[in-house]
């Protein structure tokens, strides 16, 4: 399928395991991905594992927009993996493990491909595919996890009685407890790999090699990991250009390299809806919020895709905001539905078309609600709140890449954003965003969401963007008039 | 003020461009290691200018452009992917820092704050106690802890020492390797008036500073209590008492020392005799043991300016320099007797240049000659460098043997 320099010789060597294993290729549950997958895939395989293994990465990368604590993040990950890319222990029975392990391997190497493209976009692989690797290391049967690591040549030396004894002191004044030193076990690796533990002086180190104690060898497990898909990303980069001959593929690994994050289904839907008239349809809020959204509704609407529910004040923050926008009850009605598409309609029926009707004033008191405005998110306490307040300085900064960097939000913008969040300014932050995002419509820094006003409300941003998208539509096609 | 023409001459007779271009290459014919490395040369007429990225093919070609541009002194930078020189045609992205020496920086003005001697640029044989403390424990630490064999240590001209390691693997570190050696080797907290944070918790200090401390508590009764007498002065030993985490041993001792003046060694004495007023193994003694064992290495360990360690493109002097304002020459230390060694016995240009001078008087030819430095006192700091060269040299060759052989 894919054809990768080394197959020919790699080839021979590939033919020989399978003789070996008589078809059993994938010993481990773990991969480190060393070799690429040389079979013949159809087209659909390609896509369809990459498509299911980068929903587990927007998974992993919006856990970590969203604050999550290491725990959470690993509940989510194995919840979501359970369901897109389910990969067994060795010692489960009645499944295909087989199979489970190849997807895993195949979509691992397609999205290398769609990913080594530049170098941001390799930094957010490496960094979603190692916290998977973690995940998945953690979650590991003890025992088959030691059969993985005994498996792959780690190029570290067990320290033996002697020498552990040798240095009993030394060894101890690094950590770890004297009734447990004994069972401790030790390993041999150069500094260099690993310079987090030196960094915290945490080993003992002696002629350049580092006594790594077993309770810190995941330290040089996730860095080897970490590097070898580094340097493997870079290698195949390079190889790209012969690639991208065959169309068939071109087309795929773009749409996937764009994907990254929430909405994967929803990219991946046809094209965008005519915009005809004022009113919204249902299928078109995918698009309008890719384009046009601030960033809480973003986030939002990513959650409500990535999870299939959303919280009640999410509903009605997201739900009013909708209505302004344009949504009129029966196509809300439509969007709501499908989004919540793990409950029957018995349940949909009974529990949110009443809460849906009645936010557009149809049930109860019939009061018309407003939609929130800025003031009242960011004063919520924060579920669902406003990034820019609500989220962790690093989450924000790669949210807001990954959010907006479609639109043309760079990293050398960031700084600028995440100062004005720091000194509290979050209007001003989500403003510099709509102005940097929309430069291209000529909106210059200072412009804000029209005559230097800023952000108050996310249905004033909503609106501005798309105002502005519409007028240079129509420039665009009275050019092509005349 | 060096004048250029004094400078010129020194280049044309007497900087050793070969043993530098030996040092810089690891083997006899140039290398991508000279090739694709950067030259910075510092200019001061017109005005104070750096000329970045210049390489050469070899050490003629080398000679010849220090000759040219007369540079009051050079820096060495990194090795790159290509050639330095050839950067503006490089594609953008391409021309990046590959490798490069791992280099340290001790600088006199780190101890500014403990030193009673000297301040600023000034440095005296006294003060050179500080430095050669550290270079006792910075080279003993990357030996044995890091396992690094060609290091090269060099006297920056004024105030301070340089450290050059050639090791393969100190080559080739990446700038987060870097920065993680420079956090293993940095003890003492930027801020003075911090205590040190070395220890797990309650536990003794791990074993890499604990061989520093055997021998540091040895220079600090010479150094910081005899010689330096750090603690006479109020200022002194307030910022002792900042130290000491017992606030009652702190005001025991703060009336004592306010009423009587005494010196710094019986000060020692009277914080020791503190301690000891606590029983043995309770946990009031062991805080405050603990604290004294810092309190030597806060006061005597290498202060590095890590900036110059971090990056792989930073640029830093190149031996055998000469400093612009002293006039000494940047030449080798030996570690091993760096105790004797005494920063104002080392040759200035002008005297060097007599020296040749004298001889020509003698008889001998004043014509350019390219080891003219074997006439002058320049020689035992020349085969210094060559003797360590040909360590170097030996392992690339070996290496390169055992290379040949498994095929």
């Amino acid at each position: 399928m894919f054809k990768i320099e080394e197959r020919s010789s790699a080839f021979e060597e590939f033919k020989n395991q399978v003789e070996l294993h008589k078809g059993v290729k994938y010993l481990h549950r773990l991969n480190f991905y060393d070799k690429p997958p040389l079979y013949d895939v159809s087209i659909e395989e390609f896509e369809t594992s990459a498509l299911d293994r980068l929903r587990i990465l927007a998974e992993i990368e919006s856990s970590a927009a969203r604050n999550r604590t290491w725990e959470e993040t690993k509940t989510v990950t194995s919840t979501q993996c359970e369901k897109y890319l389910p990969l067994k222990s060795s010692s489960a029975v009645g499944t295909d493990k087989e199979a489970q392990r190849r997807i895993d391997h195949l979509g691992h190497f397609v999205l290398r491909l769609a990913f080594c493209r530049s170098d941001d976009l390799r930094r957010r692989f490496v960094k979603a595919e190692t916290t998977l690797f973690k995940v998945r290391y953690e979650t590991d049967d003890s025992r088959e996890r030691e059969l993985f690591l005994n498996s792959r040549d780690f190029d570290w030396v067990p320290v033996d009685k002697v020498e552990k004894e040798k240095y009993r002191q030394e060894l101890m004044s690094y950590g770890g407890r004297a009734d447990t030193f004994d069972t401790e076990k030790y390993y041999k690796v150069r500094w260099t790999r690993v310079p987090d533990l030196i960094d915290r002086r945490k080993v003992f180190l002696k002629g350049g090699w580092a006594y790594v104690p077993s309770r810190e060898q995941s330290s040089i497990v996730y860095q080897e990991f970490e590097t070898h898909l580094e340097r493997d990303l870079v290698a195949t980069s390079r190889y790209m250009p012969r690639l991208d001959e065959d169309t068939r593929l071109g087309g795929i690994l773009d749409n996937l390299s764009q994907g990254f994050l929430g909405g994967v289904s929803s990219e991946w839907s046809a094209g965008p809806a005519d915009a005809n008239g004022e009113s919204i349809k249902a299928e078109m809020v995918d698009d309008l919020a890719a384009k046009h959204f601030p960033m809480c509704m973003r986030n939002s609407h990513q959650r409500l895709r990535a999870d299939h529910r959303l919280n009640h004040f999410g509903r009605l923050q997201y739900g009013l905001f909708l209505k302004v926008l344009g949504l009129s009850v029966e196509e809300a009605i439509v969007f709501w539905r499908k989004s919540f598409d793990r409950i029957n309609d018995d349940t949909f029926n009974k529990m949110y078309k009443y809460n849906i009707r009645h936010s557009f004033g149809l049930e109860g008191k019939r009061a018309n609600y407003p939609a929130k405005n800025c003031q009242q998110i960011l004063t919520s306490g924060g579920d669902p709140g406003c990034p820019y307040r609500h989220f962790s300085p690093e989450n924000l900064q790669s949210a807001l890449l990954s959010t907006y960097g479609p639109l043309g939000l760079t990293s050398s913008d960031v700084p600028e954003v995440m100062a004005t969040v720091k000194g509290g300014h979050f209007h001003v932050a989500c403003t510099r965003v709509f102005e940097m995002t929309h430069s291209s419509s000529g909106v210059k820094k200072g412009d804000g969401v029209g005559s230097g006003e800023s952000v108050t409300h996310p249905n004033q941003y909503a609106a501005k963007s798309m105002e502005l998208a519409k007028a240079q539509e129509e420039k665009a096609a009275g050019m092509v008039v005349t | 003020m060096i004048s250029p023409e004094i400078m010129l001459t020194f280049y044309r007779r007497l900087y050793p461009f070969k043993s530098i271009f030996h040092w810089l290459n690891h083997e006899p014919t140039p290398d991508d290691l000279f090739v694709k490395r950067e030259i910075a040369f510092n200019l001061s007429t017109p005005e104070d200018v750096i000329i970045r990225y210049n390489s050469f093919n070899d050490h003629d070609e080398f000679k010849k452009a220090v000759c040219k541009m007369n540079p009051t002194r050079f820096e060495i930078g990194p090795v790159y992917t290509s050639r330095p020189r050839d950067k503006r045609t490089a594609r953008p992205g391409t021309f990046n820092a590959a490798k490069r020496e791992l280099v340290f920086d001790i600088d006199m003005t780190d101890y500014d704050p403990i030193r009673t001697c000297c301040s600023d640029a000034d440095i005296c044989k006294r003060c050179w106690s500080f430095i050669s403390a550290a270079v006792r424990v910075l080279d003993t630490a990357i030996r044995e802890q890091f396992g690094y064999e060609h290091l090269l240590w060099v006297y920056s001209g004024r105030r301070g020492i340089h450290l050059w390691i050639s090791d393969k693997e100190a080559m080739g570190l990446t700038d987060e390797q870097r920065k993680s050696i420079v956090n293993w080797l940095s003890v003492v907290p930027k801020d003075e008036s911090k205590r040190l944070n070395v220890r797990f918790g309650s536990r003794p200090l791990p074993a890499s500073l604990q061989t520093s401390l055997d021998h540091l508590a040895v220079v600090f009764t010479e150094l910081i209590l005899y010689d330096q007498d750090c603690f006479a002065s109020e200022k002194g030993w307030e910022a002792l008492l900042k130290l000491i985490p017992d606030a009652r041993v702190v005001d025991a001792l703060r009336t004592q020392w306010g009423s009587s003046s005494s010196s710094s060694q019986e000060k020692w004495k009277d914080f020791k005799s503190e301690i000891k007023h606590y029983k043995k193994d309770s946990s009031q003694r062991t805080a405050l043991t603990a604290a004294m064992e810092d309190i030597i290495l806060q006061y005597t360990y290498p202060r590095l300016d890590e900036n110059v360690s971090k990056k792989r493109n930073h640029l830093l002097k190149a031996p055998f320099c000469v400093h612009p304002k002293t006039g000494r020459i940047c030449v080798p230390v030996d570690p091993a007797r760096i105790e004797e060694f005494d920063p104002e016995a080392v040759p200035t240009v002008t005297q060097l240049l007599d020296e040749l001078d004298s001889e020509a008087g003698a008889g001998a030819e004043s014509s350019e000659h390219h080891s003219d430095w074997e006439r002058t006192s320049l020689k035992p700091y020349v085969d210094m460098l060559d003797k360590h060269n040909q360590r170097i040299m030996e392992e690339v060759r070996k290496e390169k043997r055992g290379a040949d052989m498994s095929w």
